[in-house]
């Protein structure tokens, strides 16, 4: 006993001692299922039991129109996502990082809120501010121009403005404070420099802010990629459940939750799971070569 | 020289010019920030009819505002509103028990997980180091499925234990207490060795209070994440007596609108909690955000 308490307390055994959680997590809630979902999109399950079933569940999906719909919104949404949170939030930080800006505490708590509330909630309140009635507000909005009402929510065009400006709501002030502590880190003796070289505010911007803010973008983006194109609570919730208009805003996950928790028909849910995963996988390394972060670490 | 003032003078102006500027677009920004929550707090004031037939909208009207909702909420109006207002608190209890124990959990075995990863030198350290970063790099909807029925296999659906788990070892916390611990001096450890202490006391004594800013920074992420938690929550509790605040109003909202009054008001009581963490610990919430941020 002495002996095992001695040997459980040396610099060798300690750290795995320390670390068994996380491996043990790992194998039980990370290894496993994924592996039994990659096993489960081969096969058909219902209450009787599991048949293999080959590709068959894949050769579905390619000529399933529905999850064509799905993953064409969330790329798109990804992408419209990435365009409208990365640029804008990263002028806001480096506007709200110059000495032109005051209060800028009081600045930076009022944009984090809406971070804060649940998406229940959040969708809740975009869905009635773009509900079709006529005293809603944004065809309030509508009626101030001198326009008659519309069914936001019916058309994608509009109602994608609704998705896209909760998106915003919610996540513009949580990305201006991740490019904010990027330009933290930046030395400023570099823009005194720049100054007495004589450059102007845009040179220093494209030619010092940029590069070294790249890691935070990198961050960001990989971040925004992985949330994007797994979206799913924010539609269920603007449309209040899992179906909307000619599936306007159905999305991959979406998509498996009505395959394998509404229809309960589990294979061809995780085969639509692999494909997302794939599709993650395969713009996180394209993004990852093309900002040559690879590169960076072979030096 | 008189040329040289009026230069002065006029980038001075324009440099008051440009504040004014700067200034105006975060007002302008935040105002847009604050009117959802503006509007859902003053129609919480209204019927709740109202906002299933006009819609949300901003309005100032005062003289038709009541108390109502709220006191429908809290049970004080009519028999219905007792039934309606002691589930709402159930699962408004059902939220609070759920968060402090998955911060509480969480922080603490991320803690240990992070201190071993972080404070020795072993052989597969790298490796390990790796795999956290790799188990980010899964979304979780891809693992929802299998883990349901592993969950349920485990016998632990339904319960907090199911919610709890799959999500204990967060690869985000432990990366952050990892990143804090690096920066610590590892000289402090071999003193405490020197002085008798065991390794297992040196985490508890020595390096917990030292990584208090780090917890508080992970406390408030983690419960702004458990408390607004929905998909998995929802996925594991079945009955209506264990539902979370936000399955539990995310039931209340059915196509017929005749539960807004409850919800529109149980909607805004329940940030509340999450506002109050926020505004007294936002400094250590900004440091905890962007520890991943700036080192990429």
């Amino acid at each position: 006993m002495e002996k095992f308490k001695k040997a459980l307390n040396s610099q060798k055994v300690a750290p795995y001692v320390f670390v068994l959680p996380f491996i043990l997590s790992l194998i039980i809630f990370w290894a496993y299922p994924l592996i039994s979902g990659i096993v489960m999109s081969f096969q058909d399950i219902s209450f009787g039991g599991r048949t293999f079933v080959g590709t068959a569940h894949y050769a579905k999906l390619a000529k399933d129109k529905f999850f064509w719909t799905a993953v064409t919104n969330s790329v798109e949404y990804m992408v419209l996502t990435l365009v409208l949170l990365i640029p804008i939030p990263m002028m806001l930080a480096v506007l709200m990082e110059s000495r032109l800006t005051k209060a800028k505490g009081v600045w930076k708590v009022i944009m984090y809120i809406p971070a804060l509330t649940s998406v229940v909630i959040s969708g809740m309140l975009f869905r009635m501010m773009f509900s079709e009635a006529a005293g809603s507000q944004m065809n309030q909005m509508l009626a101030f121009f001198g326009q008659s009402p519309i069914a936001w929510l019916k058309a994608k065009g509009t109602a994608w403005v609704a998705l896209l400006l909760l998106c915003m709501w919610r996540w513009t002030g949580v990305n201006m404070l991740y490019f904010l502590s990027g330009l933290k880190s930046i030395d400023t003796s570099i823009y005194e420099s720049a100054d007495i070289d004589g450059a102007n505010a845009r040179q220093k911007f494209w030619y010092l802010t940029l590069p070294l803010i790249k890691p935070t973008t990198i961050y960001v983006v990989t971040i925004s990629v992985y949330a994007g194109l797994s979206m799913f609570l924010e539609s269920f919730m603007l449309w209040n459940g899992n179906s909307s208009p000619k599936n306007i805003g159905l999305t991959i996950v979406g998509y498996l939750y009505k395959r394998g928790i509404e229809k309960n028909d589990l294979g061809y849910a995780c085969a639509v799971g692999m494909v997302l995963m794939i599709i993650a996988l395969i713009i996180n390394v394209i993004q990852l070569i093309a900002t040559g972060t690879f590169k960076r670490e072979e030096k | 020289m008189a040329k040289d003032v009026n230069s002065s003078r006029t980038m001075a102006s324009n440099h008051k010019a440009a504040t004014v500027l700067a200034n105006g677009c975060f007002l302008i920004l935040c105002c847009l920030i604050a009117f959802p929550l503006l509007a859902g707090l003053l129609a919480s004031f209204r019927p709740g009819r109202e906002l299933v037939q006009n819609g949300l909208a901003i309005n100032f009207d005062f003289s038709t505002m009541t108390l109502d909702n709220y006191l429908y909420l809290f049970g004080q109006k009519g028999e219905n509103s007792r039934v309606d207002s002691a589930k709402y608190f159930m699962w408004y209890k059902n939220s609070l028990i759920l968060t402090i124990l998955t911060v509480v959990l969480t922080l603490l075995v991320c803690y240990f997980i992070a201190y071993g990863l972080t404070m020795y030198k072993f052989r597969l350290q790298g490796f390990l180091f790796f795999l956290v970063i790799a188990t980010m790099c899964v979304p979780f909807e891809i693992l929802m499925l299998p883990l349901y029925q592993e969950v349920t296999a485990l016998h632990i659906i339904n319960t907090r234990a199911g919610v709890i788990l799959p999500g204990l070892c967060g690869a985000s916390t432990i990366f952050f207490f990892r990143q804090y611990m690096q920066s610590l001096p590892k000289e402090l450890l071999d003193a405490a060795r020197i002085d008798g202490c065991t390794e297992y006391g040196i985490s508890v004594k020595i390096m917990m209070p030292i990584t208090k800013p780090a917890f508080a920074s992970m406390a408030i992420l983690c419960a702004m994440g458990s408390w607004n938690n929905m998909l998995w929550p929802m996925l594991v509790f079945r009955d209506t007596s264990k539902f979370t605040l936000q399955i539990g109003l995310n039931t209340l909202l059915t196509p017929y609108g005749n539960n807004y009054d409850l919800l529109i008001a149980g909607s805004m009581f329940g940030i509340i909690p999450i506002l109050v963490i926020y505004l007294f610990f936002q400094k250590y919430l900004i440091d905890g955000m962007t520890a991943g941020a700036v080192k990429g």
